[in-house]
């Protein structure tokens, strides 16, 4: 199927949605969670926490990624102990490409999950919680099933964000293929050498096509569920 | 079962805003309670205590004699009915109903049959299987009604539940609400700026007025022998007199004003305060001469018709406007606009009260 893409391409697609897939999946749990602390949550530090997600958005990729390097890289203050005691690295591996993809579309994910459950009207969640439900009740059955949509949205914004992670990723884990090389990084690639324009522009559709296919699911997704909460 | 309050002392501050101020009630098991003042008053905060949204800054709240303090919502035995009712939009009825069960797992044909039983007694039977949106407002409210009383609260709180209905439904779930009261025996706080609403369904009112309780009493004893200006103000039309008050004798006291010297009722706990004079617009009556005492004379510059009544306004000296409610009886002389007639009442019907119970 994939026969008219070199292998290197080839590679490079796979892996991308790999570490697509992986960022959006592991960092799916923590978004919501961190969306509706910052929805409804009233803490010490709210502002803090607000800022450092949103930081990634506003912070040049390549700062992001230097500033992962530090923390997890073999000798940062994180990795160095996790190689010490799990001998466990991100640095230069495929699941490092996955946390920087998922740290640069982190915002993006906990901003759409958070509209959600702002949407939601408090009341609904204090009824449940008089007639007998605790917090954890309350939002597996009321609020979840009211925030899916919007969980659905954040989570395929962040897909498409992670497919097209560039700078953080090169900066944290390199280029290297069939371990790190993801699409953005494989063109650059290509166009970086004389010839490689036809593999780039490939690729480039193959972007497109991926890109186009999210958007129309998450259309899908969205247009059922919509339909759900209507009322079959 | 039904559990009686107790709030002792209670005092609510949200930073420097004193909401509720030193709450003192008993209200017995199987009451119908209602806490009436307008918006902002307090009335809603102690809803939300009682609940356990909020804990009080100071005083204790006790239901059914144990003190609730540090339990959550979900651990008290309260249900609170929203002013938006606040039915969960993706459950068919049935289920919106037995969701209080569901989260004491109970299985669900048990589950599904007390529903049932539910929708019969609120008398909406066949709603089971329709969606939320497919009901109406009156529905609804009867819904969140069976929804809450499906965990058997000991204590049913309700937050304005009819504001949202109109005018007819409105009067119609009254009656209806009293009823369920009554057939289930579980004690109701209701939460209300409608005084009328108030009055007719409860077995006493408290009245709020900026965070404190101006007086606890039976409907009747609130609009008859209201303790200040603002009780009487709020739960019904007067006219208002002010002047110097006279020495007491046998509960009466005179009172010497700009439109003449009246005479009018004064409790013992009034006496030595600054007072007014209040008398109600039907307890108002208009002649063609001055009658023996309590006698101001005004002209008329409104007659309307209000159906059972008729209302007629006017101003008397010194631009002071009164206003007297005639039966429409067919015996009674309804004066016209531009005559001059004189506004008596008798001093039994009349008040000298203080103004509203406020923080100095």
């Amino acid at each position: 199927m994939l026969d008219w893409l070199s292998p290197e391409a080839a590679t490079a697609l796979m892996l991308s949605l790999r570490v697509s897939l992986v960022a959006t999946l592991a960092s799916l749990p923590v978004g919501v969670l961190v969306a509706y602390a910052l929805a409804r949550g009233r803490f010490v530090g709210h502002g803090l926490l607000n800022g450092l997600v949103h930081l990634p958005l506003i912070l040049p990729p390549v700062v992001t990624g230097y500033l992962l390097l530090l923390t997890f890289g073999r000798q940062g203050w994180i990795g160095a102990s996790l190689w010490d005691w799990f001998g466990f690295t991100f640095a230069f591996r495929w699941t490092g490409a996955a946390l920087a993809a998922a740290v640069m579309a982190f915002p993006l994910l906990v901003r759409a999950i958070r509209l959600a459950i702002e949407a939601v009207d408090p009341k609904l969640e204090e009824a449940a919680s008089t007639l007998g439900a605790s917090r954890l009740v309350v939002f597996g059955t009321v609020t979840l099933p009211l925030i899916l949509p919007g969980i659905i949205a954040g989570a395929v914004l962040a897909f498409a964000k992670a497919m097209g992670e560039f700078g953080a990723t090169i900066t944290f884990v390199a280029n290297i293929p069939g371990e790190t090389q993801t699409l953005p990084t494989a063109i650059y690639a290509f166009l970086q050498v004389p010839g490689g324009d036809g593999a780039a522009l490939r690729l480039v559709a193959v972007s497109v096509a991926v890109a186009m296919a999210a958007l129309a699911l998450s259309e899908w997704l969205a247009r059922r569920v919509a339909r759900r909460i209507a009322g079959r | 079962m039904s559990a009686g309050i107790e709030l002792e002392n209670v005092c609510c501050d949200f930073g420097t805003f004193r909401a509720v101020d030193n709450a003192n009630v008993s209200i017995k098991p199987g009451e119908f309670f209602s806490f009436l003042g307008p918006s902002g008053c307090g009335k809603t905060t102690i809803l939300r205590m009682v609940s356990g949204f909020i804990e009080p800054t100071e005083g204790a709240i006790k239901i059914g004699g144990k003190d609730v303090k540090g339990t959550r919502p979900n651990q008290r035995p309260t249900a609170l009915i929203f002013q938006n009712l606040a039915l969960f939009p993706l459950m068919p009825i049935w289920e919106n109903i037995a969701f209080g069960l569901e989260v004491r797992g109970v299985d669900k044909a048990t589950r599904r049959k007390k529903a049932d039983d539910l929708l019969k007694l609120v008398d909406l039977p066949g709603a089971a299987d329709k969606m939320v949106s497919q009901l109406s407002g009156g529905q609804k409210q009867r819904v969140a009604i069976a929804r809450a009383l499906a965990v058997e609260p000991s204590v049913m709180l309700l937050d304005e539940p009819l504001s949202a209905l109109d005018l007819k439904l409105r009067q119609h779930m009254r009656a209806e609400l009293r009823a369920i009261q009554k057939r289930t025996g579980v004690t109701f706080i209701y939460i209300t700026h409608d005084q009328g609403e108030a009055l007719a369904m409860s077995d006493r009112v408290g009245v709020m007025s900026q965070g404190r309780i101006q007086q606890i009493a039976v409907p009747r004893d609130i609009y008859d022998n209201p303790v200040n200006g603002f009780v009487a103000s709020f739960v019904g039309e007067n006219n208002i007199f002010e002047g110097d008050v006279g020495p007491v004798s046998a509960g009466m006291a005179g009172l010497s004003s700009p439109h003449g010297a009246f005479r009018a009722r004064i409790a013992p706990e009034a006496q030595g305060k600054a007072l007014k004079l209040y008398v109600r617009p039907e307890h108002t009556t208009l002649s063609k001469t001055a009658a023996a005492e309590n006698s101001v004379e005004m002209e008329v510059t409104e007659v309307a018709f209000e159906g059972a009544f008729i209302s007629v306004h006017g101003v008397a000296a010194g631009g002071k406007r009164l206003s007297a409610e005639v039966k429409n009886d067919g015996i009674t002389v309804v004066p016209g606009v531009g005559e001059k007639v004189f506004a008596s009442f008798d001093a039994a019907r009349a008040l000298l009260l203080p103004d509203a119970n406020v923080r100095a």
